[in-house]
């Protein structure tokens, strides 16, 4: 695993946003711009979408970005890639090393099936999601949420095919960075579960950096 | 014609059908039946999505799935989950030992750098078709469209992951006459095609047949393979039979 520092100063950016800890975030990132995410206390699990800010349609498709990079987990020189196969992020920095593209994001529903029936009333990734797409407008709903990105979340395949949610490798101030290929629309929930270690059992907050 | 099916019982059979090679094929699948799919020749693949028919917003989610069982690819005892928590259909027999969850399906593009352009202009109904198109078409038959085209499962391809993280395709895992049982647990819309798997060596554009054969069955017990999985697995059979009531 190799980590990759970025050159940009926060000075220098034109956004700068912390997002507290169960909270959402929808955003356009134009072409060219760059991105940051930095886990400010450690291990915090972000879970993120993006979609073609001209057409949602096509939005990151977890599968094709996989497939295509022959790998499944997200680094420094990852692109992420559309469902129809264009890129539209490329990782140009990471001191984190490694994301996952398979865990998806927590819901009450799935979180009946993973903990217990009466887990339902915990709050999770898809009610964010669900809330910023309906207060962002332009038509967004359930339909568009698909397999995510969790940055900073570690989430191990054996060659036996045994996946895990395992204890971060992330740590405070650790940072992932990307550059827009496309006008995207970034769709983020900062991950409030408290039933596994995918933020270390103590969900905290993120800052949110872009450079044009 | 069809594969012999001796366990099961000629009187429960609802169905029987050939999809051919490189085709599209679509049905809802009744709470209270299973369909096995059959690789007759060994090496096909068979991309697939599902769907509840009565609330078709709810379908396949490949992340809920791996992580409720904690695993990456799907085999006897494993469990389709809808994003609702749901089941929508279930593994109850499996002679293959692995489908794989994570590799997308095949796009117009990557069939013709991989096997040449075959239009249909030209070689009739011989043409070269893809996962994706394929998935349009049949998903476009009930309204549904590319916001609907998630994450598939491909059953019959093997596909495994190092400790990097790298991927692999395991061309040894074709078996002629190899099956699994898909029991619905909802109404379920089944949405499958049979173009190659997009990790498939390059080679002669052959896509497999299988066969299907729909029959009626019981309810998952208390000491089914499903449910006995993981403890998981008891409770979103539990919250798909709450489903209809």
């Amino acid at each position: 695993m190799s980590l990759t520092l970025s050159p940009l100063t926060p000075e220098q950016a034109i956004y700068d946003q912390v997002i507290e800890a169960g909270d959402g975030w929808m955003h356009e990132i134009k072409k060219g711009q760059t991105f940051r995410i930095v886990d400010l206390e450690g291990n915090q699990a972000v879970d993120i979408l993006f979609y073609n800010a001209a057409n949602a349609d096509e939005r990151y498709s977890a599968v094709d970005t996989i497939r295509e990079q022959g790998a499944i987990y997200l680094t420094t020189g990852s692109t992420l890639l559309s469902t129809e196969l264009n890129p539209m992020l490329t990782i140009t920095a990471d001191t984190c090393g490694r994301h996952d593209t398979l865990g998806g994001a927590c819901a009450a529903e799935s979180n009946m099936v993973r903990y217990a029936i009466e887990k339902r009333y915990m709050h999770n990734c898809r009610d964010t999601f669900l809330l910023q797409m309906a207060e962002y407008g332009h038509d967004y709903s359930k339909r568009d949420l698909t397999s995510n990105v969790n940055f900073f979340m570690n989430v191990p395949v054996t060659p036996e095919g045994r996946l895990t949610f395992e204890d971060g490798i992330s740590d405070a101030g650790k940072y992932v960075e990307m550059k827009a290929e496309m006008d995207v629309v970034a769709l983020i929930s900062n991950c409030p579960q408290l039933n596994n270690p995918c933020n270390a059992y103590n969900p905290t907050p993120i800052r949110l950096l872009i450079w044009d | 014609m069809f594969s012999p099916t001796p366990d099961i019982p000629e009187d429960k059979v609802r169905f029987r059908e050939v999809v051919l090679g490189g085709a599209s094929w679509s049905h809802v699948l009744k709470r209270g039946s299973t369909m096995r799919i059959i690789d007759p020749h060994g090496g096909t693949n068979v991309s697939a999505l599902f769907f509840n028919f009565e609330l078709m917003v709810e379908r396949y989610n490949m992340s809920d799935t791996l992580k409720a069982q904690h695993v990456a690819y799907l085999t006897t005892g494993r469990a389709l989950y809808s994003d609702m928590g749901r089941i929508l259909v279930s593994i109850t027999d499996d002679t293959s030992g692995w489908h794989d969850t994570i590799c997308g399906h095949s796009t117009a593009p990557l069939v013709e750098r991989k096997y040449g352009k075959a239009s249909f202009q030209e070689h009739r109904n011989k043409y070269h078709r893809n996962g994706r198109d394929s998935f349009l078409v049949e998903l476009g038959k009930y309204g549904l469209g590319a916001k609907d085209l998630v994450p598939n499962a491909n059953f019959f391809s093997k596909v495994t992951v190092d400790d990097t993280g790298g991927l692999h395709f395991d061309e040894s895992h074709a078996k002629a006459g190899a099956h699994v049982d898909l029991r619905a647990g909802l109404n379920t819309l089944v949405v499958l095609n049979t173009c190659p798997h997009p990790l498939a060596p390059s080679g002669t554009y052959d896509p497999k047949p299988v066969h299907l054969v729909v029959y009626s069955s019981e309810p998952a017990g208390p000491e089914d393979v499903v449910r006995k999985f993981r403890p998981e697995n008891d409770r979103g059979l539990i919250l798909t039979d709450r489903y209809f009531m």
